[in-house]
């Protein structure tokens, strides 16, 4: 443990890339497994653990420290797990310091009733650094400037490596990777990405631009409807199949119907998931029944059946065929899909058209269930992972918006801690009652931020730690994608990725929008 | 007769805190006719007063910062002494060379007034001497529990370690150019640095001072007279200001070090742009502070610049009398 807060303690202040390339290598040549496995993988894809801090840090914090001089302390230095670690009293414990494997172990074997002990006990054994290193790793976001990426470009230069290489058989292993350091160092095999049913790196599309419509041909270009579901990837080898999200989240056990539909093909295929009824697209709401599940119930499954809607193949079979052109991978999936007609999927069909104009009809009528828009391919494009400029564009139907009224506001957090950044807005309930419908956190300049920061401070009726109520005179325009309904907020609705559309400074509150006009919104 | 109450005869002004039945005032901001002044620091000593007394090491510093005729007169202390009925001693306060605690006793009642005080040992001063009292006038600069800073000697040990890491590299250390400057360059020294320390020019006066007062700083050289070549993987002072500032360039790929009990939260580090922060202070850390309110058994404490809100609460939770003193004049020393 101590290796890896030093390594946090420099990272957190190196700002130069090649600084902290020479940081991690150096840390992953001279520490052993599994440290520097575990190390890795809360460098990337996060630790495998499953706990919260959140609340377990107030509560085992609170014997030693005073709450107003905890807020004072936590106003001041912006960043709760450092500034735990920095109040919990030094050298409690006389046991050495926990390794990382000793964290993973114990936090991992740990229930939640025990975790909070488990925690103290931890702390009690580190100095600052390494409280800060722990909060971090447990929290499950380093943010020390250090992406996915660069860390696997340490590993692989560490190692005398291309990165590419590190991609290829990333998702063939699993934290703390002995195998993977084993075949690095010389000592073992390099696994095999081909024997299990693993993920491949996903294409993204661009937002089209007015710019990009000149670039582009009608002939060249294929459409598709896109899709309000969630990006998938379904690898399935003979015995193993597996469903991915985009970024590469093993989501299978959600999902157990789609991987017995599939049990008898092989292939690697990228496609929308969705709830279907009828036929029809359910709201993505009922897809979100499903998502962030471990397992799911008998009643589930009939309640919120899931469809996975095809529309690219990466490998057919065991055969590579990323380097096709899209219509040639087109055609392969519709040979595909023929062969296995896996039950619970359909391949996405074309939108024909002749002249974008014609598009732009069918675009501007989608307003049906199930679809935000269209996507335009070009015809020529091979797979490629990342977001390639040029070759796909999604063009979302516009975003509805809607007059809110400013409820609370909380400080932000990095640039943005001295300033009221996030947002909790509402819309009227009765003529004399607010009830929040989203939170927003994007969507202005620097300098609209300074004015809705000064604004805020000097309407302020209450405050709750760094939560600021308002009165409310303040109307935003918020863009959204739909309206859900909703539990957690009182109102019964939530508003999907709200964003701040424009600050009405000129609109007087009370002609904000009323929840029954939100209502209404919710498709049925 | 009972001891009168401590703010009936010291009280803050609009010079500064002022002792009325002797008719001067402490560390005032303005040019007053009689001063009593705790240590050298730009908040606590200024020119243009009558006649002053403080300690003989900080008469030196005053000179050297303001000219020898900053005063009209100086007097170093020597004992106890009465001004006009009060007793008045100094007694060391362990913050920087020459730095002082004014002990007033006026007809039973004591109080202490520490100017800026630490409580951890630093070779370049007198270490901090507890004085039981009825008053306590304390700082506060550090006056919020997560500030705890790391025992020096580690710290100058990192910076060695870096060094010899980092060949390649000047180490350019901020260091405030009183106190802070010659305290790293001692404690760098006693962990067996004996390499040539480069200085900014903004330090030589000072270091100078201090070595004419007796304390040894080892083989010290101007960055202005020297090669850049012989500055490649060298130790070089400068002030925290200059950190940022076009004077650095002429170094080459400099690793910026800063030494300031700020370094113990990152975000102050990294608004400065450090990558090797040094927490060593030469105010309290959190627990110094408790720990001397605690010790001088007063009952009454009044807190001066620094976060006086946290320390006045805690001072309450401790079952004392706590006042934030509003004395105009003092700000963040940067250290
Ligand atoms: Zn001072
Ligand atoms: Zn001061």
């Amino acid at each position: 443990m101590q290796a890896f807060a030093e390594l946090l303690d420099r990272l957190v202040y190196t700002t130069a890339r090649n600084a902290k390339l020479k940081l991690l290598e150096d840390y992953f040549k001279q520490v052993p497994d599994p440290d520097r496995g575990w190390a890795l993988a809360a460098l990337t894809d996060g630790l495998p653990l499953r706990l919260s801090i959140r609340k377990t840090l107030a509560t085992i914090l609170e014997p030693h420290v005073d709450p107003l001089l905890y807020r004072l302390s936590r106003d001041y230095v912006g960043d709760t797990a450092e500034t735990v670690s920095l109040l919990w009293p030094d050298a409690r414990a006389n046991a050495p310091p926990p390794s990382i494997s000793d964290v993973v172990a114990e936090v991992s074997s740990a229930s939640s009733r025990e975790f909070p002990r488990v925690l103290e006990r931890l702390l009690d054994r580190l100095d600052v650094k390494g409280r800060f290193a722990l909060l971090k790793l447990l929290s499950g976001a380093l943010r020390v400037g250090v992406s996915a990426r660069l860390a696997k470009t340490a590993i692989a230069q560490a190692f005398g490596r291309a990165v590419e290489e590190i991609e290829e058989v990333w998702h063939a292993v699993t934290p703390p990777y002995g195998d993977m350091f084993a075949w690095l160092e010389g000592r073992g095999e390099r696994p095999d990405p081909g024997r299990k049913a693993t993920f491949r790196p996903v294409m993204l599309a661009h937002p089209i631009e007015e710019g990009d419509w000149q670039g582009l041909a009608p002939e060249d270009i294929a459409a598709e409807w896109k899709w309000d579901g969630i990006r998938v990837q379904l690898s399935a080898r003979p015995g193993d199949v597996r469903l991915f999200s985009r970024a590469g989240d093993d989501i299978s056990g959600a999902f157990p119907d789609i991987v017995q539909a599939f049990a008898h093909t092989e292939g690697v295929l990228d496609g929308e998931l969705l709830v279907l009824r009828d036929r029809a697209v359910a709201p993505f709401n009922d897809l979100q029944q499903r998502l962030n599940r471990k397992g799911v119930t008998g009643k589930m499954l009939q309640d919120y059946p899931a469809h996975i809607r095809l529309y690219d193949i990466l490998f057919d079979a065991q055969e590579d065929v990323r380097e096709l052109s899209y219509l040639e991978r087109r055609a392969r999936l519709e040979a595909w899909y023929e062969r296995f007609l896996p039950s619970l999927a359909d391949v996405s069909a074309l939108v024909p058209f002749a002249a974008f104009s014609e598009l732009e009809e069918k675009w501007r009528q989608a307003r049906e269930n199930g679809i935000e828009g269209l996507m335009l391919k070009r015809k020529d494009s091979p797979y490629l992972a990342g977001r390639p400029k040029g070759h796909w564009y999604k063009w979302k139907r516009a975003a509805l918006t809607l007059d809110c009224v400013l409820m609370y506001a909380q400080r932000g957090s990095g640039k943005r801690s001295s300033y009221y950044s996030d947002y909790t807005f509402g819309v009227w309930k009765t003529p004399d009652e607010l009830v929040p419908v989203g939170k927003a956190y994007s969507g202005f300049t620097d300098e609209e931020l300074l004015r809705l920061d000064r604004w805020i401070r000097t309407n302020t009726v209450e405050r709750f730690g760094p939560v600021r109520q308002v009165a409310p005179g303040l109307v935003l325009e918020i863009a959204f994608d739909a309206v859900q309904p909703s539990t957690r907020h009182k109102s019964g609705v939530a508003l999907r990725f709200p964003r701040v559309h424009r600050i009405r400074w000129d609109k007087p509150a009370r002609e904000a929008e009323t929840l029954a006009a939100v209502q209404a919104l919710i498709p049925s | 007769m009972p001891t009168p109450r401590p703010e009936s005869w010291l009280y803050p002004t609009e010079r500064g805190l002022f002792c009325a039945p002797g008719q001067f005032h402490i560390d005032p901001h303005l040019p007053v006719e009689r001063a009593v002044i705790t240590h050298g620091h730009g908040d606590h000593a200024r020119s243009g007063h009558g006649a002053v007394l403080a300690t003989h090491e900080t008469i030196e510093i005053m000179k050297v910062r303001y000219g020898a005729d900053c005063a009209a007169e100086f007097q170093a202390a020597n004992g106890a002494q009465s001004i006009n009925g009060v007793t008045v001693k100094l007694v060391p306060a362990g913050h920087i060379l020459g730095s002082a605690q004014i002990v007033l006793d006026w007809q039973g009642s004591r109080a202490v007034v520490s100017g800026d005080y630490k409580r951890s040992p630093d070779p370049t001063c007198a270490p901090f001497e507890l004085v039981p009292c009825d008053l306590f006038i304390t700082e506060a600069t550090f006056g919020l529990p997560v500030f705890r800073h790391e025992p020096a000697e580690k710290e100058a040990r990192r910076l060695l370690a870096s060094l010899e890491a980092n060949p390649e590299r000047t180490h350019l250390l901020g260091a405030y150019n009183l106190g802070k400057c010659q305290r790293m360059i001692a404690l760098t020294r006693e962990a067996g640095y004996d390499r040539p320390i480069y200085l900014h020019g903004g330090l030589r006066n000072l270091c100078d001072l201090y070595v004419r007062l007796g304390v040894d700083l080892g083989d010290l050289r101007n960055v202005m007279d020297s090669e850049p070549a012989e500055l490649k993987g060298a130790l070089v002072l400068c002030p925290p200001s200059a950190l940022s500032d076009r004077w650095s360039r002429r170094l080459a790929d400099p690793l910026t070090c800063y030494a300031s009990g700020w370094m113990r939260v990152k975000g102050r580090a990294r608004q400065h742009g450090v990558e090797l922060p040094l927490v060593v202070s030469d105010h309290c850390d959190w627990p110094e502070l408790l720990t001397t309110i605690e010790e001088t058994g007063a009952a009454e404490i009044w807190v001066t610049h620094g976060r006086e809100d946290a320390l006045v609460h805690q001072i309450g939770l401790m079952g004392r009398r706590g006042r934030a003193l509003a004395l105009v004049g003092f700000e963040d020393e940067g250290d």
